[in-house]
């Protein structure tokens, strides 16, 4: 076995112990924990690379590189819990994005976060999110995976409350845990039936792991209950977790609301990582997903798959449109691509939701950094109205956030998102089941176009509407990240470019959002190949063959479609003041109000979901405290009124009774005690008064009668 | 097996030690207090000789101490731990001087406090070591009386309710067990355990029963389920079991915080072990009659209690439901392990699984529930008593090292994985939904419905501006870390680690799977 194979658990392990040691040392350490995390970045970087480089050997005979390293975790009655990490391109691939994402964001946040007090918690936090990411990536079994995961959820939950003193912070903390672990119930259970069903919950065990054709034969033979196979109930209950993680309809309610925690957060775990978990666990899962299918016959969880894909990527790309906090945009944008991502799994296969997934992750926190530097910049400003010609004063901000923006609308030939995107769209036409996702595909890649054009016209075009709120508005504002720097821009009211240390990693994402496109073209599909273990050639001629270049064609026009329309309305004539309506709300109030109100979700939630919840809290507390509460009482009544009636009869019928029978015996003794006082002469008296008595008597009675 | 008298040295130790502080406690408070520090060391490095003499491959009793006590009544003096009850036993040990550090700044009467302790420590030892009806019971009965005291002398407004309401509550359930007991007694002439789970599952004790006692115009099956309904109630009120459970939330709540650490860490798990021990094994063919109903009630214990702990306000009552949603799903496994399986080798593995889990349960309940009611009694020696979901808000702020050692014991109770709960419920519910599907799932929304009611309280606990009322407040002194700190540590240990602790009973548990298996 590799030496890699083998140590692959040291990628999430040196971050984990990085994490662990700066939980230990003291508040003032900024510069241990900063270059403890960073410096444990590099490494985890350093060992995906060399494990990335083994996966390239593919050994003969096979299709790709898969090794594994399983242990026994614990074990109960004869049977064992097994763990393990499994070295595939999938897992390669992920790790490497992973950390060098990571990375980045870890250096982008040194000087985001310079002035926070509470520095060495944020990195702390960094780093053990940065672990457990990497532990979702390389688990071979889906317990390890589902831990992971939950402790990717906690960090999520911290790092979003990190602010923990803003109520919305705290509350937004609070729904992203709950409303994912929702999800997770799903997940759970079908990680359950799995381990029933498979007798394993190990991916690849020689033959014997659960992904393999093995138990997948079985799970598929087995019918529940409900007419399903089993593996497909599995599939669909382990598709619930990634719905809650990926943010997908419904479950997306947490996302944009993820956004209180600090922009490098935002960047990394709710852009680039951790919401790509759940297209991940798919992904990894696929064989599990996709059984039971044939070449014609999509399967019954796929087809489940690429529908919530479709809706979410539309369905959050309209909210986009309406949304004026520059993070928001982003987060409903991010939102819509997980969409994607799904999409392509369920059109695609793994090699097409994973390729969109890379990219994505790349120009997205390319954005979410571009966002982070421009509200650096302005003052902790988020609101995009209050912004507008920012190209003069950040430069560097606005050259990596346009390519970004481009990559993210897929603008042809030059740019990643484009590649993959039409990896997806090509898919989708190609879907045997139903067109319907490749038009809703389209329609998304529409919106997406429209609504970065117009983020990016109102961001930084135009002149600056910021300084019109006063000095009085930003101090209030300025205050929020724990102070955050308020010394510095105290007077200071124009924008300002960020320092080095912010825009560095901006350029080198803005690279990578431009030339990883490449590795994955028609043309070329390194990528695919890689991944899917296929031969690699290289052949201009696929681009025209089998309607691709129609497709291109027409997505291209779809995205200018889109750039042209948000240019027309926003660009043309920049906004002039921040209180002015917006243009489309001009033209169509209506539905530009149901949009900015993201189609009313969180009150439908509100109304139906939360509100029963409180009020079945209520009959369950009304129950115990009233109904098993009252019975109790009663119970207890009952016995206390039985006691006051034993003592009343007691003191009244019994000890009354034999209180009289008492006191008569008293009365009479008293009467006989006079009779009995010892007295002689009584006595006498009393004998001779009898004497006289009976002789007086028999005197009369002797009387003839 | 060892020829010290080991078990009866640990259960006389805090007896002997509570005697001794009663008497000293009123000349010299500081002095009684020492004192029970001491004997509740000395039964806790007693336990830890237990423990490391302990065969953990061995199944069956070790330890044992046997001796005619009554002979006519077929009394014994019969002693001796198995993985399960070393487990309670560990568990009392490391409890009680956690409890004592943690009260150790109370002023009222101290003494009599600790020394109040020590005795409930002994009623809680004698339970998990006695296998003999007689003797156990006089245990069982015997950890009443401490408990009923501290919740009556030391208690909150209402302590003299709660205490009688607990007292005569979990009295009432011993009665209807004892009145059972004396039947089975009748039946068989034996108070043996052992002797009455191996009748009890070859069908001989059922037969007896019926046999004997004699009702006219009542079958022999309907006896021997009044019989078992009986010795269940008495458990049933223990643990407790919906609808027998609204003692507990008062109880809790008015007892003093460090005498609820022991209430719900210690003595629910009577009433798990009384199942585990004495239910399940004498009454086999009877739980499995009526497993149906049995299983329904667990799931609304786990359901009804989460949900309910939503609707609190304060923070023990929170805890005292969350208590009692935790042993819920103790029991779930418990009697999914009863179900009739046949010789399914692979549901024998299941039963394993839950087994396991339930006992590992237990013990994560115990600890962690015990560290969230120590934190909250350190905050009312901060609050001056209150304890309000609502009296706080912000205190992250000014005491950042009590919220996150609070915030792991919380983690840790919802089930967060690399921490000690999510272990056990995972065994828990890995047998369990083979076994019966539809319940585990339905339960699984507790897991739901704890983690809503958990971060609701961290938010308005801890999270939010702070409440301008507590800038003051002081975060955990270092003496206070020290006492949380071999708790969380455990924590982390079993989180990581689980075969730490699940090594020590897994043969007990291959050895129940293997009885119970028809």
């Amino acid at each position: 076995m590799p030496w890699i194979v083998h140590n692959l658990w040291l990628i999430p392990g040196l971050p984990l112990l990085a994490a662990a040691i700066t939980a230990l040392c003291k508040q003032r350490s900024r510069t241990l924990s900063a270059s403890l995390a960073i410096g444990a970045m590099v490494l985890a970087f350093g060992l995906a690379c060399v494990a990335f480089l083994q996966t390239l050997n593919k050994p003969a005979g096979s299709e790709t590189f898969r090794e594994v390293f399983n242990f026994t975790w614990l074990q109960f009655g004869t049977a064992s819990v097994q763990l393990g990490w499994v070295l595939d391109p999938l897992t390669a691939v992920m790790a490497m994005m992973v950390t060098f994402v990571g990375l980045l964001i870890f250096i982008f946040s040194v000087g985001y976060m310079a002035h926070d007090e509470n520095f060495t918690r944020f990195f702390c936090f960094l780093s053990l999110f940065a672990g457990a990411m990497l532990g979702v990536v390389i688990a071979n079994s889906l317990l390890l995976l589902f831990i992971s995961w939950e402790l990717v959820g906690l960090t999520s939950y911290l790092l979003i409350g990190f602010w923990y003193h803003k109520p919305s912070a705290a509350a937004a903390a609070k729904k992203a845990f709950i409303t994912t672990r929702v999800g997770d119930i799903g997940l759970f259970i079908g990680m359950l039936w799995l381990y029933g069903a498979s007798g394993t919950l190990l991916f690849y065990d020689g033959g014997n792991g659960c992904l393999e054709t093995g138990a997948l034969a079985k799970m598929v033979a087995m019918t529940t209950s409900v007419g399903m196979a089993a593996s497909t109930a599995i599939g669909l209950l382990i598709f619930c977790g990634a719905v809650g993680k990926s943010g997908q309809v419904p479950l997306h309610v947490w996302l944009p609301d993820a956004m209180e925690g600090p922009t490098p957060v935002s960047a990394l775990i709710h852009a680039a990582t951790m919401v790509a978990a759940g297209v991940f666990l798919v992904a990894r899962v696929y064989p599990l997903m996709s059984a039971g299918g044939a070449a014609d016959v999509v399967p019954a969880t796929l087809q489940v798959v690429t529908w919530v894909g479709a809706i979410t990527a539309v369905f959050a790309a309209c909210i986009a449109v309406a949304q004026n906090d520059i993070k928001r945009i982003l987060a409903y944008s991010t939102v819509s691509q997980l969409g994607y991502m799904m999409m392509g799994l369920g059109v695609g296969g793994v090699v097409v939701g994973m390729f969109h997934l890379i990219t994505h992750a790349f120009f997205k926190a390319l954005l979410f950094l571009g966002s982070g530097s421009v509200i650096h910049g302005c003052h902790e400003e988020q609101d995009i109205r209050r912004m507008g010609g920012l190209r003069k004063y950040m430069p560097v901000t606005f050259a990596t956030y346009a390519v970004g923006m481009l990559a993210l609308c897929g603008v042809p030939l030059f740019f990643s998102g484009f590649w993959s995107k039409d990896e997806i769209l090509h898919a989708a036409h190609g879907w045997p089941a139903s067109h319907g996702p490749f038009y809703l595909g389209a329609a998304g890649a529409l919106l997406t176009a429209f609504y970065m054009t117009r983020q990016v016209c109102y961001v930084f075009l135009g002149s600056y509407r910021g300084s019109v709120r006063g000095s009085a508005a930003v101090t209030s504002h300025g205050a929020h990240p724990a102070g955050s720097h308020p010394s510095l821009h105290a007077g200071g009211q124009v924008p300002h470019e960020s320092p080095p240390v912010m825009t560095w990693p901006l350029v080198i994402l803005a690279f990578f959002a431009v030339v990883l496109g490449f590795v994955g073209t028609p043309a070329w599909p390194w990528f695919q190949s890689y991944l899917g273990g296929e031969k690699l050639e290289f052949d201009f001629a696929k681009l025209t063959e089998g309607g691709v270049l129609f497709l291109m064609l027409l997505s291209a026009l779809i995205v200018f479609a889109g750039i042209g329309l948000g240019w027309w309305l926003y660009g043309r004539q920049p906004a002039a003041s921040a209180e002015g309506p917006d243009a489309l709300e001009r033209i169509r109030p209506d539905i530009f109000g149901l949009l900015r109100g993201k189609f009313y979700v969180d009150e439908l939630y509100e109304a139906t979901v939360i509100y029963f919840n409180a009020w079945w809290a209520g009959v369950c507390d009304f129950f115990d405290r009233w109904v098993w509460g009252g019975a109790v009482r009663a119970v207890s009544y009952l016995a206390l009124g039985l006691s006051w009636l034993d003592r009343a009869l007691d003191e009244y019928v019994v000890n009354l009774g034999f209180d009289q029978v008492c006191l008569g015996l008293r009365r009479d003794g008293g009467w006989m005690s006079l009779v009995q006082n010892g007295q002689v002469q009584r006595y006498l008296s009393i004998i001779g008064l009898a004497l006289t008595v009976l002789v007086l008597l028999l005197i009369w009675g002797i009387k003839p009668s | 097996m060892s020829e010290f008298p080991l078990i009866t040295i640990l259960t006389l130790t805090p007896l002997v030690g509570g005697v001794v502080v009663l008497v000293a406690q009123s000349e010299n408070a500081k002095l009684a207090k020492g004192l029970a520090l001491t004997f509740a060391i000395l039964a806790l490095a007693v336990a830890g000789v237990i423990c490391a003499c302990f065969n953990p491959g061995a199944p069956g009793f070790q330890f044992i101490e046997r001796g005619d006590w009554i002979p006519k009544l077929s009394v014994e003096y019969f002693v001796g731990v198995d993985g399960l009850g070393l487990l309670m036993m560990l568990l009392t040990a490391l409890l009680v001087p956690m409890a004592m550090l943690a009260s150790w700044r109370m002023v009222d009467r101290p003494g009599l406090y600790f020394g109040l302790m020590l005795l409930l420590q002994s009623g809680l030892f004698g339970t998990f070591t006695a296998l003999n009806f007689f003797h156990w019971f006089i245990f069982w009965e015997l950890s009443l009386v401490p408990a009923f005291f501290l919740i009556k002398l030391w208690g909150g407004p209402r302590r003299g309710a709660a205490a009688t309401q607990f007292f005569v509550y979990t009295m009432f359930g011993s009665i209807a067990m004892l009145l059972a007991f004396l039947a089975i007694w009748y039946a068989s002439g034996t108070f043996d355990f052992v002797l009455l789970a191996r009748d009890g599952q070859t069908g001989k004790l059922a037969r007896a029963l019926a046999d004997t006692l004699h009702w006219p115009g009542v079958s022999g099956g309907t006896i021997t389920t009044l019989v078992f309904l009986g010795v269940l109630l008495g458990f049933a009120v223990k643990v407790p079991l919906v609808p027998f459970h609204t003692w507990l939330p008062m109880a809790y709540a008015e007892a003093p915080s460090t005498t609820t650490m022991l209430l719900t860490g210690a003595m629910s798990k009577m009433g798990m072990y009384g199942f585990l021990r004495i239910l399940l094994p004498i009454f086999p063919d009877q739980t499995r009659a009526l497993l149906t109903p049995l299983l329904w009630l667990a799931v609304a214990t786990i359901i009804l209690s989460a949900c309910a702990a939503f609707a609190q306000r304060d923070l023990k009552r929170i805890f005292a439901y969350s208590s009692i949603n935790h042993l819920g799903y103790c029991l779930l496994g418990a009697f999914a392990v009863m179900k009739a399986t046949g010789t399914d080798a692979t549901l024998a593995t299941e039963k394993a699984a839950a087994f396991n889990g339930v006992v590992l349960q237990m013990f994560n309940h115990g600890l962690t529930a015990a560290t969230l009611f120590c934190f909250v009694a350190f905050l009312e020696q901060r609050s001056g008593g209150l304890r309000g979901l609502n009296d706080f808000g912000g205190l992250r702020k000014v005491a950042p090292v009590f919220t996150g050692l609070m915030g792991i014991a919380i983690f840790a109770s919802l089930g967060l994985p690399g921490l000690n709960g999510f272990v056990g419920e995972f065994l828990i519910f890995k047998g369990a939904f083979s076994l019966v599907s539809w319940a585990t799932a339905l339960a699984t929304i507790g897991l739901l419905v704890t983690a809503i009611f958990l971060l609701t309280l961290t938010q308005r606990v801890f999270h939010g501006p702070l409440n301008q009322k507590w800038a003051a407040l002081p975060d955990l002194t270092t003496g206070e870390r020290w006492i949380v700190l071999p708790a969380t540590a455990l924590m982390f240990a079993i989180g990581l680690y689980p075969q730490l602790v699940i090594g020590l009973f897994n043969a007990t548990t291959l050895q129940v799977v293997e009885r119970l298996k028809y």
